[in-house]
């Protein structure tokens, strides 16, 4: 799935946001024109600019304009993108997905053994508050799920809660899932100031990996991470937020999981859900493959007992990026198609499997690196 | 491509190592208790309830500061996640294991809940270990007046409990059943008006149950508890009834019951005598038989007895051999799939294997007494449980806090309750105060009064202590040495609290 590309700007002095039409009729100030072939005369309307897959462009009238995009094709009617100055178009909001996702900054006070998404040092947070500021608007107010993800969308300081408040302005009605590592709650005032923003639609994603802080802080690569992000969960509780627990599978996690299913059980009763996620073969972990890689097929019984565990407790626990065939029967409840669209695949021999429709697959990038033991299920 | 990206970064990855923020092989200990379960095994147990079973002689290398980090890696690591050490003196997370501790003690946010209206002491039974009934006709001795049950009512409703149960006792509750309907309609015109929650229970034998009483009950959403002690040959025995079946009335009363108000508005509880002791698996087909989800396996009650020493000893060991024989009964029914539960383990197990807890009576830390429950006698007295009114009914009047007509503050505050207070916690109590069943188990000045002699109690011939340290103790060991129990336990521990 193509998400970003790249044409000859003219005229971008900023950052532009907006909608993409293909039909002039529906352009508004809001709206991005895409052109395919090559025009002789403006809208007479008030619009954005125009993206152009021609190779030569004269400027009618100091219009915004990007030229020589090799493709427009992945964009649909209404998606949302980001032109900047370099002619760099980013799709931001795609309306035929349910898995989009705000970037909130790349900067991260962590910095995990197996990041799918590894940290950048550089301060993007300005620069992509502007974008997501002008983005939040032109939602479409029916969208059902907005994720937002980092880095550490925490990072942004005061940023983050204005960020929040106008997302609950705009989208009163979409479910916001938040990834943070929950460390920046461990201060009170901060989970304090969550609280006051009162999202009843908004769920935080916080990972604990391990109920031993010297194994929990060695995964995220931090000193002090695992107190933290503990306290930081109590904090949120105690502001009422909802909260989820997200447990990344592997090496490192595994020998303590059935442990870490009680200590959640026991100290964190109040979260809402617990997933346990297959690792992604992207970002970090394929340069620390040799400290994370298990084939999922060795720690099915850990995995089954934490599960099943906390399923018995009453809690609400979910199975995520791992294939139906490594998991046996009883669990497949917990199983669900967790894979955003545009990174989902699954293996040649899945096409002759009778559960290929519910099975979830594999990351794209988890091609060429999955567990031994898949195979149909006849 | 990938690779590249990452190798390029500052931010190196570190080994394991680095993160220990403890080089020094110094730790600190935090509260917590041992007891031995097998001649193998041993236990520890934390200020919240959470345990570690570990092998004999774990807890002397804990305290001796023995352990190295990195050869009892696992054992370490359990040790600091579950709050028994830390490698500071005051934990990291204190602020959680402070929050566990409340919620452990979340019965105590609400004050008083159950208000017991003894509404008659007249009866038209004849049980021989029941030591208050009266067979008379005489209602103006033995059935609580309108005006005490007008006092009664207000002071159930000066409770700081947004939800209040009122329960009717007698005797037979339902000689009384006009005097019932009208406190039933004048609690609920007040607790409309104040905004309280109101449950309302009627403890019977069901004898003089009937249509027209459940109907009424259904209107006004009364809960039905009643009494079976097993099948006929053990009930009939136990509860006598001129003329009739008690078994029969009571089985019959439970159907009717369960037919007008449905299957779960009908609780049965179960006294257990010298004669039960023959037959735990019985008593358990019984219940199982009759549909209910569970049974409450309670003790030979001491009340009506003189103080017991060595003999109650010898009872305790009896009544022990009956709950196992009887748990293990039940334990085969949920073998083989259903969901049939043991309730004193029930209690136990969520305080073992939750970080909830339950309020009960004689099995929570400050005591029930007082601040969970009260009764109010037909006469117009007020008494810390319902066991202290039956010390009353013979003479003994230790619990006894005052009458209705003294003000609430007196009598919930007043100097007999703060006497009682002093050996209400068993965080407190010598024997406890170093026993590690000390968070599952609780304090019963009331029974420690009655068999002892002395509120404050003496453990080491406590037929309440007994009891309890080895139920909870059998309880661990079984679910330790099956994994089966365990499931099913959880199961039960889990049903009790959400
Ligand atoms: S064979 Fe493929 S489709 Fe079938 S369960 Fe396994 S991964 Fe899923
Ligand atoms: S009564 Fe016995 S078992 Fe209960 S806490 Fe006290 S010493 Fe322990």
């Amino acid at each position: 799935m193509l998400l970003r590309t790249k044409g000859k700007p003219i005229n971008i002095k900023s950052a532009l946001v907006g909608k993409v039409t293909r039909n002039p009729e529906r352009l508004d100030e809001n709206s991005f024109l895409l052109v395919e072939g090559s025009i002789s005369e403006l809208p007479s309307k008030n619009f954005i600019g125009i993206l152009s897959r021609q190779d030569e462009y004269e400027v009618i009238n100091s219009e915004n304009i990007v030229f020589k995009i090799p493709t427009l094709e992945h964009l649909m009617e209404g998606d949302i993108v980001s032109v900047g100055i370099d002619g760099n178009i980013n799709t931001l909001y795609r309306v035929n997905s349910f898995h989009n996702t705000l970037l909130a900054t790349e900067r991260c006070n962590s910095n995990c053994l197996m990041c799918s998404q590894p940290p950048k040092d550089k301060n993007d947070i300005n620069n992509l508050y502007e974008i997501n500021k002008k983005l939040i608007p032109l939602i479409p107010k029916d969208c059902i799920e907005l994720g937002i993800s980092g880095g550490e969308p925490t990072l942004m300081g005061d940023l983050f809660f204005d960020l929040l408040s106008q997302i609950k302005t705009e989208l009163p009605d979409t479910e916001i899932h938040l990834l943070t590592n929950g460390r920046t709650f461990a201060w009170d005032y901060m989970a304090e100031r969550l609280g006051e923003i009162d999202n009843k639609r908004l769920m935080l994603g916080i990972p604990v990996y391990s109920d031993y802080y010297q194994v929990h802080d060695y995964i995220v690569q931090a000193e002090n991470a695992f107190y933290q992000t503990i306290l930081g969960l109590h904090n949120l509780a105690r502001y009422n937020q909802r909260l989820e627990v997200r447990i990344v599978l592997h090496k490192q996690s595994i020998p303590r999981l059935t442990r870490l299913a009680k200590y959640i059980y026991k100290n964190l009763p109040f979260v809402e859900h617990v997933a346990f996620m297959g690792l992604e073969y992207i970002g970090y972990t394929p340069h620390n493959i040799e400290k994370l890689w298990i084939d999922p097929y060795e720690y099915r019984d850990e995995l089954g007992e934490a599960v099943e565990y906390l399923a018995g407790q009453g809690m609400h626990v979910s199975i995520y990026n791992t294939p139906l065939c490594i998991l046996p029967e009883n669990q497949w409840k917990f199983a669900r198609k967790s894979i955003s669209d545009w990174k989902n695949d699954y293996l040649p021999i899945c096409s002759t499997c009778t559960k290929l429709n519910d099975c979830g697959g594999l990351f794209t990038w988890n091609l060429k690196k999955h567990s031994e033991h898949i195979k149909p299920i006849h | 491509m990938i690779n590249e990206k990452a190798d390029k970064r500052s931010r190196k990855f570190r080994e394991i190592d680095q993160f220990d923020l403890n080089e020094q092989p110094q730790y600190y200990l935090l509260p917590f208790r041992f007891h031995r379960i097998t001649d193998d095994k041993e236990i520890i147990v934390n200020e919240v309830g959470d345990y570690l079973l570990l092998s004999n002689g774990t807890f002397e290398r804990i305290v001796k500061r023995q352990l190295d980090k990195k050869k009892d890696a696992d054992l370490y690591g359990d040790l600091i996640a579950n709050f028994f050490i830390s490698e500071e003196p005051i934990p990291p997370l204190i602020d959680v294991l402070a929050t566990r501790y409340r919620t452990k003690k979340l019965f105590l946010n609400y004050f008083t809940g159950l208000h017991i209206f003894v509404i008659s002491l007249r009866c038209e039974h004849t049980c021989h270990y029941c030591q208050v009934s009266r067979v008379t006709q005489n209602k103006d001795l033995y059935d609580m007046s309108i005006a005490n049950i007008d006092k009664g009512i207000d002071i159930m409703f000066k409770s700081p409990n947004p939800h209040v149960t009122m329960e009717f006792q007698g005797g037979e509750s339902l000689l009384a059943f006009d005097n019932i309907k009208y406190a039933v309609e004048k609690a609920e015109r007040i607790a409309k008006e104040v905004g309280k929650g109101l449950t309302k229970v009627i403890c019977s034998n069901l004898a003089l149950i009937n249509e027209e009483i459940l109907e009424y009950c259904k209107e006004h959403e009364i809960l039905i508890s009643t009494s079976l002690d097993g099948p006929q040959y053990v009930h009939d025995n136990n509860r006598h009834k001129p003329h009739a079946s008690s078994y029969e009335l009571a089985i019959k009363g439970i159907e009717l019951s369960r037919k007008v108000l449905g299957h779960d508005r009908v609780s049965a509880l179960m006294t257990t005598t010298k004669l039960s002791l023959d037959y735990p698996v019985e008593i358990v087909d019984e219940y199982f038989r009759l549909g209910f989800q569970g049974i409450f396996l309670r003790n030979i009650s001491p009340y009506g007895f003189a103080l017991r020493t060595d003999k109650s000893k010898y009872e305790t060991e009896k009544f022990l051999t009956f709950y196992k024989k009887a748990l293990d009964r039940i334990l085969e029914y949920n073998f083989s799939g259903h969901y049939f539960t043991e309730d004193l383990a029930k209690i136990f197990l969520t305080k073992i294997l939750t970080p909830f807890n339950v309020g009960f009576v004689d099995l929570q830390s400050p005591a029930g007494l007082i601040n969970g429950v009260i009764v109010f006698n037909y006469d117009g007295g007020v008494y810390a449980t319902d066991e202290s009114r039956m010390l009353a009914e013979q003479k003994d009047y230790t619990f006894k806090l005052g009458t209705l007509d003294d003000n609430y503050n007196d009598l919930f505050f007043g100097k007999k309750a703060q006497e009682i207070a002093n050996v209400w916690a068993n965080e407190a109590l010598s024997g406890c105060s170093e026993c590690a069943f000390q968070q599952y188990c609780g304090a019963d000045p009331v029974h420690n009064h009655a068999t002892q002699g002395d509120m404050y109690g003496y453990r080491p011939n406590s037929d309440f202590c007994q009891k309890n340290m080895e139920i909870i103790r059998y309880l661990i060991e079984l679910m330790e040495s099956d994994s089966r129990i365990k499931k099913i336990f959880e199961r039960w521990a889990k049903t009790s609290t959400h």
